[in-house]
Formats: structure tokens, C-alpha cells, sequence
């Protein structure tokens, strides 16, 4: 099972401030931890979303906004890829991610969705969509 | 809320066993008495948390309840006063010491358990049962269920193993520099075992049996944490993520098979390729391009790198089994082989190939060839002969969903 680890937005992170040694050291070592263990496929933090933009959708419409966005805690600063057995075993090393400041923030546990996930598909549909994805994928590698 | 609780153990075990046996074997020097004491803490770990909740450090919880425990037993032993003292020192300093100061100590408790649990002395089944046991972290149930065998026979091959390797007093070490390849590619070849047995299952109703699949993963990018500069580790994990990313399109909408160049590539996992393509440049900058697996991991990047059958670099390909086949000779290489050289240059001259194994006796009661050979003659409008030969491959093979695809096969010569 694949899950994605988000870890979510806070003042700090939105203010773009660097993390501290401390933090990435401790960060460092949880993220060995986690590689050593088999169970890491990708990781990522994000800058602020002052450096982003959304994409707001209504019928043909498009609009483009540019960051930074308000509601804070509901932003994401970061994600792990985590490929394990069970939520429970995810919820264990999500539980090992280290706190240094000891500040309040939370961190979100989503099970990846996979193709068999999408029982209403047909079989047709499903194709199409992998074809669209690898299509995007190869763009996205070059 | 039990259940809960009962999962919850479930998922620290997964985490945490390996560590825990391996540290355990450290001090009683004795990998089945760890593995017993580790399991003894298990039990205990799930008659108390699920009343008093999951500790803040279950590791550390574990390896004190069942460092009690190995007191307890040893104190009923001859050699009492020295053995609790080596435990009694251990103790104090695991309590002591940070996790993360560990780390080093820890990473050679495990690679000492691994060099264990595939030593020589156990017989192939044996090494894969105390392999999946204690580093994968597998009950006898699931090793049982994975392999389509009792539990009661999983059970005892692993009591034979643990008292195989207490009579033999195979020391828990790191093998010696001269010996050290030689072990190393046995415990290559158990993780490739367990993959393998997950990707095409040799007999049963199912083709594939992800979860295996999944283990012996895991397994190897573990030992690439533990041996990073060994090429051939790198070279194992190269293979085995690329291998798993066509997982998914191995099966077609019944459950059968799909053959590779049949296979819908959009359902290729892109993650998987990317971390295997990684993993095979990593073996390469380490001087091992021409290791087995390495040499196994460029042949399936070449099929990871084409977005359609047509771009298979096959000319490569037949390069690199004939790599293969000076590094790691057998038949099975050079019935590949063949098969490459059929893409590569026609099928005229890959069925002449196959023809030279047709006599190999190691070939005898392996489907693969009459099939690959039907395949050939198929090309080449040999549609009766084909037909014969596909028969005979649905004969040889012990998996049912195989068996119906190479019968379909047949049918359509």
C-alpha cells in the first residue's frame, strides 16, 4: 500500500524561514531511518505558497491566483511517499517524525489511490487514463 | 478497539523485529533464542497495550521486556554469572543511548542476522523461511500462505533451521573478506528467490502474489541501507523495482497473464522505473555494470526505457545476455539469449538457437522452451508445428492461469 504523508503548512514554513540545524539534522537522520527501512519512495518539501499560484475552475472559465494563500493549515509544506503494509504501520512512522521545537502542527496520512480503486471505470476508461498519465509522465521526464 | 490495538502491534512489529532479533542475537549469541525472546515480547506487547495504550518508544519497549526475559532464562543456565553480565552491561547502555547514536551498531546487529539467516549450513527453504521471518518480519502464517504450504510445515522448517545453525555454532558475524562475495550472493539469491516465487508463482491459481513480491523489496532496499558501496545489492534493488513496476500490467482483466510486449506500458509504474533506473546508475558508478544482477537490471531498463514494444533497443539486449551469459552461464540465459537474437535479427536465427537447447537436458521440463519455440514458429507461419509446441509448454507448466494462456495460443495457430 502507498500513502502519502502530508505534512502540513504552518506560519513558519508560509514565511519561508529555513529550518534550523537542529531540525535538519533530525530530519536527516528520520528520513535515513525511514530509506534504511525499505519503506521510502519519494520525499519533498515545498517553498511557501507565496511562490505559487491555484487555478480556479468554473464551466470554460479559468482564473489564475497567484500566492500567497491565507488559510494556512490547510496548505502543505512538505510529503513523504511511503510504501508499507497497512495505515496502522504508516501511523507508526508518522508517529517517529521528529518535533524539535515541540510547536503544534499535524501531519495527514492519505492512502494513494491506484487504478483497481476506481470500480465505477470500465476497462476502456481505465486505458485512456493510463494513456493520458504515461503521456504526462514521459513529458514530465523528458 | 482490540482489532485496532491488535493491528497497531502488528504495524510496530513490521518495524521494529528485525532491529529487536538482531540486537537480541547480539547479546545471547544465539539467533534462534533472539528470535524466541522477540516473539515472548510480542506476546506480551499485545496482552498489555491494547489496556494501557501503545509506549512512546515500543522498540524500547520491546527490547526491555524481552532482555527480562532472557535473564529470566539464563539465570536457569550453567553459564549464569558471565551471560548476565554481558546482558546486564547491553542493558545499561541501550537505555542510555539515543536512537540515532545507534544507528551504526544496530546496522551491523543486522547485517550479522542476515549473513545468518543465509548461511550455507540451511538448505535453500530454510533460508528463505528465517529470512522472511526474522527481517521481513513475517508470521509462520504468511510465509506458510505465500509459499501454498501448511503452517505446521513452515513452522518446522524453521525449528530445523534454528537447530541446524546452533549445531553447526554458526557464529553471528559478518562473514571474513574471503569469503564475503561468495555469502553475499547467497543472500542476493534468497531475496531474488522470494521475488520471483511472488512474480510468476510456480504452481497454484495465481499468477502473481504481490504481497511477496513486495517483501523481497523491501529486503533489498534494506540491505542497499546496510551495504551501500556493495554494487551488487544496487544492482538486485535496480532489477527488483523494475520488475515490480510492471506488476500491474502483468494481469489482464481475469486474472491471466500478459505478456510483456502485449503489456498496456501506461500501467507501468513510473515511480519504480525512475527509483530501479537510479538504483542501476548507482551500481554502475560503483564499478559493478557487469555483476549479474546488474547486467539482469540494464536488460529489463531497456524494456523501462521504450514507450512502445517497437523502440526495445533488442540489439542491446541479445548484447547484454551474452554479458549474462559469461557471468552467469545457463541454459535459461541462453534460451533468453535466443530470444533477443530472434527480435534483434529475426526469427529465423532465433529459433536455430533454441533449436541447439531443444537436447539440453537442464531445459527438459521447462515450459519456457517449447513456448518460446512456438512463438518462433508462429512467426514464421509454422502455425502447425506452433501449435504442437504451445501443447506441450501448457503440459509442462504447473500454473493454471499460464497453462490457459499458452492453451488459447494453441487454439489460435
Amino acid at each position: 500500500m502507498r500513502f502519502m504523508v502530508i505534512v502540513k503548512a504552518n506560519e513558519d514554513t508560509e514565511a519561508g524561514a529555513q529550518p534550523s540545524e537542529e531540525m535538519l539534522n533530525e530530519m536527516g537522520a528520520f528520513n535515513e531511518e525511514l530509506a534504511k527501512a525499505g519503506v521510502l519512495l519519494a520525499g519533498e518539501g515545498l517553498h511557501p505558497s507565496s511562490k505559487g499560484a491555484r487555478v480556479y475552475f468554473s464551466g470554460d472559465k479559468r482564473t489564475v491566483v497567484d500566492g500567497p494563500f491565507t488559510e494556512t493549515k490547510e496548505l502543505i509544506a512538505g510529503f513523504w511517499l511511503l510504501e508499507v503494509k497497512s495505515l496502522e504501520e504508516a501511523v507508526e512512522w508518522v508517529k517517529r517524525v521528529p518535533n524539535p521545537t515541540g510547536e503544534e502542527s499535524q501531519i495527514e496520512i492519505r492512502q494513494v489511490f491506484t487504478e483497481d480503486d476506481f470500480v465505477n471505470a470500465s476497462e476502456e476508461m481505465k486505458d485512456r487514463e493510463r494513456q493520458l498519465r504515461a503521456e504526462n509522465e514521459a513529458r514530465a521526464n523528458g | 478497539m482490540a482489532t485496532d490495538a491488535r493491528r497497531a502491534v502488528e504495524a510496530v512489529w513490521r518495524i521494529e523485529s528485525a532491529r529487536l532479533i538482531a540486537g537480541l542475537a547480539r547479546m545471547v549469541r544465539d539467533v534462534g533464542l533472539a528470535e524466541e525472546l522477540a516473539q515472548d515480547a510480542m506476546v506480551s506487547a499485545l496482552e498489555q497495550w491494547p489496556e494501557h495504550g501503545i509506549p512512546r518508544n515500543p522498540g524500547a519497549w520491546l527490547m526491555t521486556a524481552a532482555k527480562n526475559r532472557a535473564v529470566d532464562l539464563i539465570r536457569r543456565k550453567q553459564n549464569y554469572q558471565r551471560k548476565l553480565e554481558e546482558i546486564g552491561r547491553d542493558t545499561e547502555h541501550d537505555h542510555v543511548a539515543d536512537a540515532a547514536d545507534r544507528v551504526g551498531e544496530i546496522d551491523d546487529d543486522l547485517l550479522r542476522l542476515v549473513f545468518t539467516a543465509c548461511h550455507p549450513v540451511l538448505s535453500t527453504e530454510a533460508q528463505v523461511a528465517l529470512t522472511l521471518r526474522m527481517l521481513g518480519g513475517l508470521t509462520t502464517d504468511e510465509i506458510a500462505r505465500a509459499f501454498l504450504v501448511p503452517e505446521s510445515t513452515v513452522a518446522q522448517r524453521i525449528v530445523r533451521a534454528k537447530k541446524a545453525l546452533a549445531k553447526a555454532g554458526v557464529p553471528f558475524e559478518v562473514p571474513a573478506e574471503n569469503e564475503r562475495d561468495a555469502r553475499l550472493s547467497s543472500v542476493l539469491g534468497v531475496i531474488y528467490l522470494i521475488f520471483n516465487e511472488g512474480y510468476s508463482a510456480t504452481a497454484g491459481d495465481d499468477w502473481m502474489r504481490p504481497a511477496l513480491c513486495e517483501d523481497a523489496l523491501r529486503l533489498a532496499r534494506v540491505l542497499a541501507g546496510l551495504m551501500p558501496r556493495e554494487p551488487e545489492v544496487h544492482g538486485l534493488v535496480a532489477l527488483l523495482e523494475i520488475q515490480a513496476s510492471r506488476a500491474k500490467a502483468r494481469i489482464g482483466p481475469n486474472g491471466e497473464p500478459v505478456l510483456l510486449l502485449d503489456q498496456n506500458r501506461a500501467r507501468w509504474d513510473q515511480l519504480l522505473i525512475r527509483r530501479g533506473l537510479a538504483a542501476l546508475a548507482k551500481a554502475e558508478s560503483l564499478g559493478g555494470a557487469g555483476g549479474p544482477y546488474a547486467v539482469q537490471a540494464a536488460i529489463v531498463a531497456c524494456h523501462a526505457r521504450a514507450r512502445v514494444p517497437e523502440d526495445t533497443d533488442w540489439t542491446r539486449i541479445a548484447g547484454l545476455y551474452e554479458a549474462l551469459s559469461l557471468v552467469a552461464p545457463s541454459p535459461i540465459v541462453e534460451l533468453n539469449h535466443a530470444v533477443a537474437i530472434g527480435m534483434a535479427f529475426g526469427p529465423e536465427v532465433g529459433l536455430e538457437l533454441v533449436d541447439e537447447l531443444v537436447g539440453e537436458p537442464a531445459l527438459k521440463e521447462y515450459h519456457l522452451l517449447p513456448s518460446v519455440r512456438g512463438d518462433l514458429l508462429a512467426k514464421l507461419g509454422r502455425h502447425a508445428e506452433a501449435r504442437v509446441e504451445f501443447e506441450r509448454a501448457a503440459g509442462l507448466t504447473r500454473n493454471e492461469r499460464e497453462r490457459k494462456l499458452l492453451l488459447d495460443r494453441a487454439a489460435a495457430c
